[in-house]
């Protein structure tokens, strides 16, 4: 593709499970993530939405070469990353890095600030003593925190700060791509704010690349140049966020934005009983949100919808058979 | 929001925070002994403990007489309360004319040296063995936890009776029989809480900056399973004494005229009749020295625990 592209996913897959018992049986396998391909773009935000189970997860721990893919390809900035992964997870940690959702919970609670940002300079970077001292400073500086927060332990942070201390642990390694797993889900709405500020004046400043997951629109909407929307472990649109917020061609994007609670609006868009995800171990032949789709026809059941351009709009894809019109 | 504000005015108005690793560890343990403290049976049994030790320390100055040194015209005195009891033989003595005090003081010395033998032996064998069986798992994991069970399903003194009947009796063999026999505990013990510990995030977190496995396993993942091993340790540190003890009583661990405390239990075993206090004292100071220990075992759960910590 065009050389602006940073990270490639190509049919990625992940199959948990599966293989057989030692009597020959087939052991039930689940597809986390399937036929997932993406772009993304150096210096861009990638939006990743979807409901809790939709393969969000899998697919950033694959990214960061935490999981391996059981199928397609993952490029990063032309290496094969899962190759890269197995062999030497160290040199990967160097360009791509991750920021968890617990922010507490994601620093060792016996290891103070210092010794946890230290970490990644010593395995990754290999700096010396002076060096290491003043990266630490400047990390400190870069997230907002008193360089005295150092010697602290994590029990004595809020979760807005150590979700801080987690972003600068993320920047230690100078990485080029970093994936942000819900990194604001823990926090409150205007802590959550101060966050998604710091990191989108780091992402400027370092020339970052960020992979955004999570299940909040609002706050994907905000950051996102582009979305993904998942289901199912697929991809069922993706586009430019502004042009899939505003105008969602799958029915599932339209559902999604119906039903998140917003100011001044009073009743919300539920569904009835049946609104389940299907069966992982026995997904349905055709669309897997034909049970819950309010467009579906015949053609739904027996055939997946690939992802496809609207006519006018080279832009957005939506995997849909019976897709919105310009509503 | 205002729980935030609020945490965040008191982390500001802390004093500085400590700078030094010292002054670290020193905030840690008064921290420590903060909690310790409310267990009032725990800081009993750290008394006592504390007294056996210093008693075991200092045995030859406390001790009045030579712990094996027979004295045939003071065969099986009374203590001093009873009648014929006189203060030369505080606790009377012996069949063969040795003063109890003496040994059990100079006994005092072994029962805390088979402890810690033991429970070095055992804690570092399983806690080694239990986080390779927790951390790779798989296999490895299956074949480690099957040897264990094994070692699980035998009655333990009856399998140290083997070890030791296969070894030779003798002190030394007596507590490589025990630890062979406590470390399976340590083994499910380390396995179960790494198992809990290793997909926690931040050990993912410490993989994603570069940690190596070895660093992952003893660095990242042990320290923060420490608190129940400690506690197991205590009580392992008990019960090895008490096994100890139990294989000076059949014949198979310390030899006679050793002044353990299980061995003189069996020396006295024919007149519990005749003199009673001959089997009396061995008997209490082992109950003490048990019960000590598991009370501050249980202080050391309560104060290392960080769920009853937070609350």
């Amino acid at each position: 593709m065009d050389d602006g592209v940073l990270l490639s996913i190509d049919g990625a897959e992940r199959v948990f499970g599966g293989g057989r018992t030692i009597f020959g049986g087939k052991k039930p396998a689940v597809h986390a993530v399937q036929d997932v391909t993406i772009d993304v773009r150096k210096g861009e935000t990638l939006g990743i939405v979807g409901e809790s189970g939709c393969g969000k997860s899998t697919l950033a721990r694959m990214i960061v070469g935490l999981d391996v893919p059981t199928g397609g390809r993952i490029t990063f900035d032309g290496r094969d990353l899962a190759a890269e992964a197995g062999k030497d997870l160290r040199r990967l940690s160097r360009d791509v890095q991750y920021v968890f959702q617990d922010p507490v919970a994601s620093l060792n609670p016996r290891k103070t600030i210092r010794t946890i940002l230290e970490a990644p300079l010593i395995h990754l970077l290999r700096l010396g003593k002076p060096e290491r001292e003043k990266r630490l400073s400047e990390l400190m500086d870069a997230v907002n925190l008193a360089p005295e927060f150092l010697d602290r332990y994590p029990h004595e942070f809020s979760g807005g700060q150590a979700q801080r201390i987690g972003i600068a642990r993320a920047l230690a390694a100078d990485p080029k791509l970093i994936v942000l797993d819900e990194p604001v889900s823990a926090l409150d709405v205007s802590v959550q704010a101060q966050v998604l500020n710091i990191l989108d004046g780091l992402k400027e400043r370092f020339g970052l690349t960020y992979v955004f997951i999570s299940h909040d629109l609002s706050v994907v909407e905000s950051v996102s140049d582009r979305v993904a929307v998942m289901y199912f472990g697929r991809i069922v649109e993706i586009g430019a966020g502004r042009s899939i917020f505003r105008t969602p061609r799958h029915p599932y994007t339209h559902l999604l934005l119906e039903s998140a609670p917003a100011p001044g609006r009073k009743s919300l868009l539920s569904e009835d009983a049946d609104t389940e995800l299907p069966d992982p171990y026995n997904p349905p032949p055709g669309c897997a949100f034909y049970a819950r789709c309010p467009r579906r026809t015949d053609i739904c059941n027996r055939q997946e919808p690939p992802l496809e351009a609207a006519p006018h709009q080279e832009e957005q894809l939506a995997a849909c058979f019976n897709p919105r019109e310009g509503a | 929001m205002v729980h935030i504000e609020a945490q965040e005015a008191a982390a500001g108005t802390k004093p500085a925070g400590p700078t030094t690793a010292w002054a670290m560890r020193g905030a840690m343990l008064r921290e420590f002994w903060f909690y310790f403290r409310q267990n009032r049976g725990a800081v009993i049994g750290l008394a006592i403990f504390t007294i056996v030790v210093l008693i075991a320390v200092l045995a030859p100055l406390l001790a009045p007489h030579s712990p094996t040194l027979q004295n045939r015209d003071a065969l099986l005195l009374p203590p001093i309360w009873a009648d014929g009891g006189s203060w030369t033989y505080a606790l009377g003595t012996d069949a063969v004319g040795r003063d109890i005090l003496s040994r059990l003081i100079y006994g005092a010395r072994f029962s805390l040296f088979i402890g810690v033998v033991v429970v070095t032996l055992s804690v570092t064998v399983g806690v080694v063995v239990g986080l390779i069986a927790g951390f790779f798992g798989g296999w490895i994991d299956t074949a480690i936890m099957r040897v264990m069970d094994v070692i699980l399903a035998f009655p333990s003194l009856l399998l140290a009776l083997v070890l030791v009947a296969i070894l030779g009796p003798g002190l030394m063999n007596a507590m490589i029989a025990i630890a062979l026999i406590l470390q399976p505990h340590f083994v499910r013990l380390t396995r179960a809480s790494v198992l809990s510990e290793r997909n926690r995030e931040y050990v993912i977190s410490a993989r994603v900056a570069g940690a190596s496995k070895l660093r992952l396993m003893f660095v990242t993942i042990l320290p923060n399973c420490l608190a129940p091993l400690i506690v197991q340790a205590t009580l392992a540190f008990s019960n090895a004494i008490l096994d100890a003890a139990a294989l000076g009583f059949l014949g198979m661990g310390a030899q006679p005229p050793t002044p353990e405390w299980g061995t003189m239990l069996a020396e006295a075993r024919e007149f519990i009749l005749r003199a009673p206090w001959v089997v009396t004292f061995p008997g209490l100071a082992i109950l003490v020295t048990v019960l000590a220990i598991n009370l501050m075992g249980d202080g050391l759960r309560d104060a290392l625990d960080p769920k009853l910590k937070q609350s």
